[in-house]
């Protein structure tokens, strides 16, 4: 081995420190706040028809937040996250990719989700835990999956799902896929031990996967400078070894591009990239954070300005894609369609009690059919304390 | 029939699986080229080439996450964690991820296919951080499977049982039998049931239970009982999660009596879970209090680990005091 060390000598006589934020790493910007372009900035290949897909889905995240954290605030849903602010990141990511991809996120990007085609019914089906859910009423809120459209199934650790997306893309490699892993997480969840051990590995066993940090400024109520000292996230993918891009996560154009470039890039050279964007979250953590505790409204009105949506708006007005009348009446139609399948999923029964035991194993242990079993009789003694599932079995 | 030890038919049950299986892919610390530290995927690269067997980086829970991944691919990765003692870093990949992927998705998604295979026990002189049983942590995780060998007969067949379930195995092998274990292993490929326990010995008096490299231990206490007189009924858990309460208890309802022998530490360990079980299952039945031979609650010791450890003697004497009650 000529090179035991994997590392690259170059020699000086004293010794001579690198600092921290040696690394200059550019920021993508395409579109200015009012809509025009950056000069020098190059628009990438994008149709009216998908333009107007990714404008018509980050609306539909934002009304639908708006929606669901209203239904929270009435008790109708235990839980809501919204993604505020950074639906740019989350579209435009999104859209650069094929449907084939896998996406594995972390729960704030229900704009990916919907961009995949998961319908308004799911959405509110997986919100109610009603028996209609695909996830079997199991989970909280936002905690979305759907195996036809390839998008993983939220897990609450932070994190983990990092390692696992590089073992997606190596599986997708070994298949020889014509396809990709696509895995969002935070800027917080960067300090978890599986951030840095799904990178290594990624970049390791050259696995085509895009990391894609929202660094959107706080994790629940620490902010970033709390969090780290480093360089934004962006300056690690370099540590690892692997291509690195950060982007202006409110300019969807400018995300739309760069994840379409890691795409290419990792699925030409079987590599992993890190794509850092930089954005805020507009909204609070969740719908038990309270933000006005860690932060000033004159900073989120700031920020407020950044809107990734407006800045869409006014450049696809100024292409004369979108007539705003129009558009103005499709929000309103969603409002009401929204509210309509609230109120249909609402009111569908919870899943039956056989889904207490079903899906721990392929099959149900013997164990657990006897403690369904003994269950049950219990219920059939008690029926009044178990309205959700008393009466529904034989 | 060929003669085995337990390394040879384990690397013999990897062998046939990746033959037979494109998606089995093995990985682990130094499980590449050098064929893991106890050599259990040797020449495993060589014959299926570097993308299915590899080197990994130093990262259990990278490993455990990227099996995750692949497994819910589809693909069936065979993940070797050094030894059980280091498993802990990958604990919440396995607890929270592996264990509930299934369930938490409600089946879109599953990591049927998974095996992590592990090094336990002790015997080797390996003090606390190569001599661990942890299989207790894990059985108190619903969605997981485990499984420990006693021999390498055993340990081919449910090993590629593992490999094959739908459900996600924790593959415990007793480090101290990977040599000192030979036996005669059938070349070809078969499975052997998880879930069912194996009933090694008949006997009249009282049932002694334990798994893995515990076997040989309860056997010597069982022949000096014999030697007084006392007739055993030896049985082979096999499996700890999903475990075979009905073998156990049908045994324990002939001879009234139960000894239960385990490596890994007395408290919480998984005889009490056992105990609590057929107590219940058995009450009217039972001769005697249901004895536990485990390890002491201490660190596994290095100097002192003959006096710590669950012997033939002091299993002897749980068999002795459990017919004279």
């Amino acid at each position: 081995m000529t090179n035991p060390n994997n590392a690259t000598i170059t020699t000086v006589h004293r010794a001579a420190f690198t600092a921290g934020d040696a690394l200059k790493i550019p920021t993508s910007r395409i579109l200015k706040d009012d809509g025009n372009l950056y000069d020098g900035a190059e628009l990438p290949t994008l149709d009216q028809a998908t333009a107007l897909k990714m404008y018509d889905t980050m609306v539909f995240t934002r009304v639908l937040d708006e929606r669901m954290l209203a239904a929270q605030r009435q008790g109708r849903i235990s839980f809501y996250m919204q993604c505020l602010g950074e639906e740019g990141a989350t579209v435009g990511s999104a859209a650069a990719l094929t449907e084939q991809d896998m996406i594995m996120a972390q729960y704030r990007e229900q704009g990916a989700l919907r961009y995949r085609g998961f319908s308004l019914e799911q959405f509110m089906n997986q919100l109610f835990s009603n028996e209609l859910d695909l996830g079997k009423g199991r989970q909280m809120p936002v905690h979305y999956g759907s195996q036809a459209i390839n998008y993983m199934t939220i897990s609450s650790p932070l994190g983990t799902q990092i390692p696992q997306a590089s073992g997606y893309a190596y599986a997708q490699k070994l298949r020889g896929l014509d396809a990709i892993t696509l895995c969002y997480f935070g800027e917080g969840a960067a300090s978890e031990g599986d951030f840095h051990a799904g990178m290594n590995m990624a970049a390791v066993h050259k696995a085509p996967v895009i990391f894609f940090c929202r660094n959107n400024g706080y994790a629940i109520s620490t902010p970033a400078n709390e969090q780290f000292v480093g360089d934004g996230i962006a300056c690690r993918g370099v540590g690892y070894g692997m291509k690195t891009l950060r982007v202006d996560g409110a300019d969807i154009l400018a995300v739309y591009q760069a994840t379409k470039m890691a795409r290419e890039y990792a699925l030409a050279h079987h590599e992993p990239v890190l794509i850092e964007s930089i954005a805020y979250r507009l909204g609070a953590h969740s719908s038990s954070d309270d933000p006005s505790g860690y932060r000033s409204k004159e900073e989120e009105a700031l920020w407020r300005k950044n809107d990734p949506i407006a800045r869409f708006k006014a450049w696809l007005l100024r292409q004369g894609w979108l007539d705003e009348a129009a558009d103005k009446a499709k929000t309103e139609q969603l409002r009401v369609d929204i509210l309509d399948a609230l109120k249909v999923a609402e009111k569908v029964a919870k899943p039956g009690i056989e889904h207490l035991i079903s899906d721990v194993y392929a099959e149900p242990i013997p164990a657990l059919q006897q403690q369904l079993d003994e269950l049950k009789q219990h219920i059939r003694k008690y029926p009044d304390a178990y309205p959700i599932t008393a009466g529904r079995f034989e | 029939m060929a003669k085995m030890n337990m390394l040879q038919a384990i690397n013999n049950a990897l062998d046939l699986a990746m033959a037979k299986d494109d998606g089995v892919v093995c990985f682990g610390e130094d499980v590449g080229h050098f064929g893991g530290v106890f050599r259990a995927t040797s020449k495993l690269q060589e014959k299926y080439g570097k993308a299915r067997c590899f080197n990994t980086p130093l990262t259990e829970q990278g490993i455990a996450g990227f099996a995750n991944g692949m497994a819910s691919q589809g693909m069936k990765p065979v993940a070797e964690i050094q030894f059980a003692d280091y498993i802990f870093p990958a604990f919440d990949q396995i607890v929270n991820e592996t264990a509930k992927f299934r369930y938490r998705s409600g089946n879109e998604f599953n990591v049927g296919g998974l095996v992590f295979r592990t090094p336990y026990g002790g015997g080797i002189a390996g003090g606390h951080y190569h001599s661990q049983s942890p299989e207790a942590y894990f059985a108190h995780t619903p969605g997981l499977k485990i499984v420990v060998p006693r021999d390498p007969h055993q340990a081919k067949g449910l090993l590629l049982a593992a490999i094959a379930c739908p459900d996600p195995v924790i593959f415990f092998e007793p480090k101290k039998l990977y040599r000192a274990s030979i036996g005669e292993v059938p070349e070809e490929y078969y499975e052997l049931p998880i879930g069912k326990a194996e009933v090694l010995q008949q006997g009249k008096d009282v049932t002694v239970l334990a798994w893995g490299a515990q076997m040989e231990i309860v056997q010597k206490a069982v022949d000096m009982a014999a030697e007084h007189g006392v007739s055993c009924e030896v049985i082979d858990l096999r499996s700890i999660l999903p475990w075979d309460a009905d073998t156990v208890a049908d045994s324990v309802k002939k001879t009234g009596r139960l000894v239960i022998n385990h490596e890994a530490p007395l408290t919480g360990g998984f005889a009490g879970e056992i105990a609590a079980t057929i107590q219940k299952m058995c009450f009217l039945h039972l001769e005697s209090p249901i004895e536990r031979v485990c390890g002491l609650d201490t660190p596994y010791p290095l100097a002192l680990e003959k006096e710590y450890v669950a012997d033939h003697l002091k299993t002897f004497e749980a068999i002795m005091r459990s017919v004279n009650f």
